[in-house]
């Protein structure tokens, strides 16, 4: 009787969340894949068909596409240094860490907002700009007009966001380095640079890997800072998918964006897994 | 390190503080300063004429307070779900060794690659059938779903690190094994699993895309906001965000101490 | 020249003084062993002397050279770390030759090193694996070679071959000292295994509590602890110390007098097991049999004489009973005096 009961124990402990995943992930998965897949209940490729001969589709492809390749690494090598300036920092670190890492509490919607006070016409940038005496009053960088610094704003936004989180990855990763490691590279002759490019990054790997599926998959997901900071002028494809879903009232072409974004984070995905591999054996 | 480098690198920290903090700085000015603050020129970055009113102008503007209410609403049934649900399963993980373990273990962290939050959408149709549509646990739901595999994760690991003997020692003085977990486990890991509770509430009250798709009336204040922000004034942006940020600073600061911790066993 | 001088090294860690003043010299080719008690600040010594720890106050210099400015890179110097520290992303043979590429060695010169070091440690057969498939002791024997390859001027050594059998223990220890007074290696070598520190130094450094309490040739350690803690810690079993009261400069006991390094008042008399000679009851000091535990070469005898707890190495086979009581007479030209109330030796005058 007890052993069948405590047999029993975990998986009643995880019936509760399996079954809440599967009918919140799971089952939204298949039916986002039907739905994407079909025209008013008839099986069809249709909604495929109109995503890819829209007009924003090439340009919300290109340009998330553009923001991950351009975002990401910058977020990596930020976080990277930082992560290392937080070793060297002695006292006052607590402090200069929660300063670092506040951003991730702040959602995207509000990071927009917070560099569209800055970027917006009569903003700080302007005005500092304006004081320097390097424009003549107002500018515009956000608009159709100016891709660009359009572009720019959104990646200086999501940069601002988006790199406590990998920060954050790091610095707990690098915490579970023995210090011991540096220090034999060191009394063996190691320069700095050296201990960082051969010992601390490659043990650091593990947490490089996770920091980047996270960061990537997110921004692919990338859509209110787009959207707070330029309206419509930057079509992103989370913003596609909105707008399908919300304005056009057309879940299936809102599916079929979803599933686009499914495919391109599973590659990336599995990219990542691959490249980054540690092989079991080498694992501390 | 020597002087210059002393010097160097105390400038890179503090240039890294700024260059989070400044921004928060402005669009908080920006949230003070109202209608009349949004235009002057060339700005100023000293609060000249900050005051309460502009905000209190945000407050009162007809479904704020509202989609604030919804917005908490939601982030505590996310908060409470995925620790009520990611708690148990993370005990689990940590004390048992089962058939299936490896797969469910699997499975959450598939999670991460899944650009969750839109698949969201099919829910909408299921929603409406099921009277969830356009209501803030419905969005709270949604959201559990980002926030249940890292609640499970990090309590996993959280149980693995009190020693299973603890556990044991207690039964053998006569504790079932409910109460056992209740005065022995439990308090051990409140604070860790305190620290993941709030790291749940942070994810559902930023939230915005599947809060937007889920929901037309009673929105949170991410998706009204959302909503709203083709047609509203600067100013009133500028409330907006900064009243987003304003918990985010708060809930960071409170979770601080471990969010090493969690970040670190959660990559495992 | 690598001659390591110590000049009034003392570390704080907050509150805890971890080591209180230590003056050491340690001439060029000379193996010296830092033996002493878990936590009494040696692998402290180790870390400073390497430079990863800066000492609170006092100097490092090493063939003339002040090294308290020099980063640990250029102290050209290797280590082995107590808990080994090889590099679980390299295996055996980048670990080994890890030194050495840092020198900027070309290959040829790196893979005879290697298969030097890692000959020696008899590791060879492992040149491919990583280390989290290797066992305990072949790890350490990884961060033994590793050090072993540079072939340094100065070698530090935390505990190297702790985790080693038995056997293996005694085969590396004998390959160890032939190596490096060949390489003529400056050694200082940690261990907590006070037949490692006889078998191998030149000279013992006992430490306790932060300080070092005696340094001098491994016999000159045993034979003449210059404290009660040197003699109770090295030794197996450790010294004996039986309070007397001296009278005339001598101590009288039954059936022998010996001269005592005062006139009169309380003294301890340490002296080692094997020095004290069972004879009839009734000579020599009384001593009531405990315990006898037969250890091959010897049986070793536990008992009292009056309040004093005494170990007595007796010849194999003597016979003794517990319960019995037999007279112990000690070889006067190997006794010790050691002030009570300081616990140092008194010189003999
Ligand atoms: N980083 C540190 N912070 C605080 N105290 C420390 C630190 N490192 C060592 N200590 C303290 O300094 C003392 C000496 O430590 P050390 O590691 O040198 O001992 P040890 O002689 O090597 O011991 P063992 O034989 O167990 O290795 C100990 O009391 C230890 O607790
Ligand atoms: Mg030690």
């Amino acid at each position: 009787m007890k052993r069948t009961q405590s047999r029993a124990l975990p998986y009643l402990l995880l019936a509760p969340s399996l079954v809440f995943l599967t009918a919140i992930f799971l089952l939204p998965l298949v039916q986002t894949i039907a739905l994407s897949f079909s025209e008013s209940g008839v099986a069809s490729l249709g909604n495929y068909r109109r995503m890819v001969s829209d007009l924003n589709f090439g340009l919300a492809l290109r340009n998330t596409f553009l923001l991950v390749l351009v975002v990401v690494p910058i977020q990596l090598a930020l976080a990277l240094g930082m992560s290392v300036m937080i070793e060297k920092i002695g006292r006052g670190r607590d402090l200069v860490l929660w300063v670092w890492t506040i951003p991730l509490g702040v959602s995207d919607l509000a990071a927009g907002l917070v560099w569209l006070a800055i970027l917006q016409d009569r903003g700080y940038l302007n005005s500092a700009l304006y004081g320097l005496g390097l424009i003549e009053g107002p500018t515009a960088w956000l608009t159709y007009e100016t891709p660009g610094t359009l572009f720019l704003g959104v990646v200086l936004a999501e940069i601002w966001r988006a790199t406590a989180i990998v920060l954050v990855i790091l610095v707990a990763g690098l915490q579970l380095i023995p210090k011991e490691y540096r220090e034999a590279a060191e009394v063996f002759g190691a320069r700095p640079w050296t201990i960082f490019r051969r010992i601390t990054l490659p043990l650091l790997k593990p947490s490089i890997q996770t920091a980047l599926i996270l960061r990537t998959v997110l921004a692919f997901e990338v859509f209110a800072v787009v959207y707070a900071i330029g309206g419509t002028n930057f079509p992103v494809l989370v913003g596609e998918a909105y707008t399908w879903q919300n304005a056009n009232q057309n879940t299936g072409v809102a599916a079929a964006y979803a599933m686009l974004i499914v495919v391109i984070s599973l590659a990336a995905t599995a990219i990542y897994l691959r490249v980054l591999r540690v092989p079991a054996e080498q694992q501390p | 390190m020597s002087g210059l480098k002393r010097t160097v690198f105390w400038t890179g920290v503090a240039a890294l503080c700024a260059w989070v903090l400044v921004p928060i700085w402005l669009i908080g000015l920006g949230a003070f300063g109202g209608r009349t603050g949004v235009f002057r020129w060339p700005k100023s970055l000293w609060p000249g004429d900050a005051s309460l009113a502009a905000l209190q102008t945000f407050l009162a503007v007809e479904g704020v307070w509202p989609a604030m209410v919804n917005s908490i609403i939601a982030a505590l049934t996310c908060m409470a779900l995925s620790i009520g649900l990611g708690a148990p399963a993370g005990y689990a993980l940590a004390r048992f060794s089962f058939r299936g373990q490896n797969t469910y273990r699997l499975l959450i962290l598939l999670t991460r690659a899944f650009p969750l939050a839109i698949l969201a959408l099919p829910l909408t149709v299921a929603f409406i059938r099921i009277g969830l549509y356009d209501t803030a646990f419905g969005v709270g739901l949604v959201h559990t779903a980002l926030a249940l595999p890292f609640a499970a994760l990090v309590s996993a690991s959280l149980f693995q690190a009190i020693p299973r003997e603890l556990e044991e020692a207690a039964w053998v003085f006569g504790c079932s094994r409910w109460q056992a977990f209740r005065k022995v486990v439990l308090p051990l890991a409140l604070p860790g699993i305190a620290a993941a509770a709030i790291f749940a509430f942070v994810i559902s009250w930023n939230e915005v895309f599947a809060a937007s798709v889920l929901s037309v009336k009673n929105r949170t204040l991410t998706a009204y906001l959302l909503t709203v922000l083709a047609e509203s004034p600067l100013h009133f942006r500028f409330a907006g965000g900064f009243l987003l940020i304003l918990p985010s600073l708060a809930f960071i600061f409170a979770v601080r101490k471990y969010l090493f911790a969690m970040w670190g066993i959660a990559n495992r | 020249m690598a001659e390591i001088t110590i000049d009034g090294i003392a570390k704080s860690f907050g509150a805890t003084r971890a080591l209180e003043q230590i003056d050491l010299t340690v001439a060029d080719g000379e193996f010296v062993a830092l033996l002493g008690p878990s936590g009494c600040g040696k692998t402290t010594l180790l870390r400073i002397i390497a430079g990863l720890e800066s000492a609170t106050s006092g100097r490092i210099v090493i063939g003339g050279r002040d090294l308290t400015e020099v980063p640990t890179r250029r102290r050209g110097l290797a280590m082995v770390f107590q808990n080994y520290a090889v590099f679980p992303h390299m295996n055996v043979y980048e670990n080994v030759a890890f030194g050495l590429r840092m020198q900027g060695a070309d290959e040829a010169r790196i893979k005879a090193r290697v298969g030097k070091a890692t000959e020696l440690l008899h590791i060879t057969p492992y040149l491919d694996r990583y280390p989290a498939k290797l066992s305990g002791g072949q790890r350490q024997r990884v961060a033994v070679a590793r050090a072993l390859a540079v072939e340094p001027p100065v070698l530090l050594m935390d505990e190297p071959l702790s985790n080693l059998d038995a056997l293996l223990r005694l085969e590396m220890r004998a390959e160890l000292k032939a190596v490096l007074r060949e390489a003529r290696t400056t050694t200082i070598y940690v261990t907590h295994d006070q037949t490692e520190a006889m078998g191998l130094a030149d000279r013992i450094a006992v430490m306790h509590g932060g300080r070092i309490e005696q340094i001098d040739r491994p016999t000159a350690v045993y034979e003449r602890p210059a404290t009660t803690f040197v003699g109770g810690f090295v030794g197996s079993p450790p010294m004996n110390f039986l309070p007397v009261t001296i009278a005339n400069s001598r101590l009288e006991l039954p059936g022998a007098s010996l001269p005592a390094p005062q006139a009169s008042g309380a003294l301890l008399m340490g002296i080692r097991a094997e020095d004290l000679t069972p004879v009839a009851d009734g000579e020599g000091l009384p001593f009531d049999i405990a315990v006898v535990e037969p250890l091959g070469a010897h049986d070793l005898v536990t008992g009292r004489s009056g309040q004093t707890l005494l170990r007595v190495a007796a010849p194999a086979g003597s016979g003794h009973k517990p319960g019995t009581r037999i007279g112990l007479k000690p070889d006067p030209k190997r006794l010790v005096w050691m002030d009570p109330a300081s616990g140092r030796a008194i010189q003999a005058q």
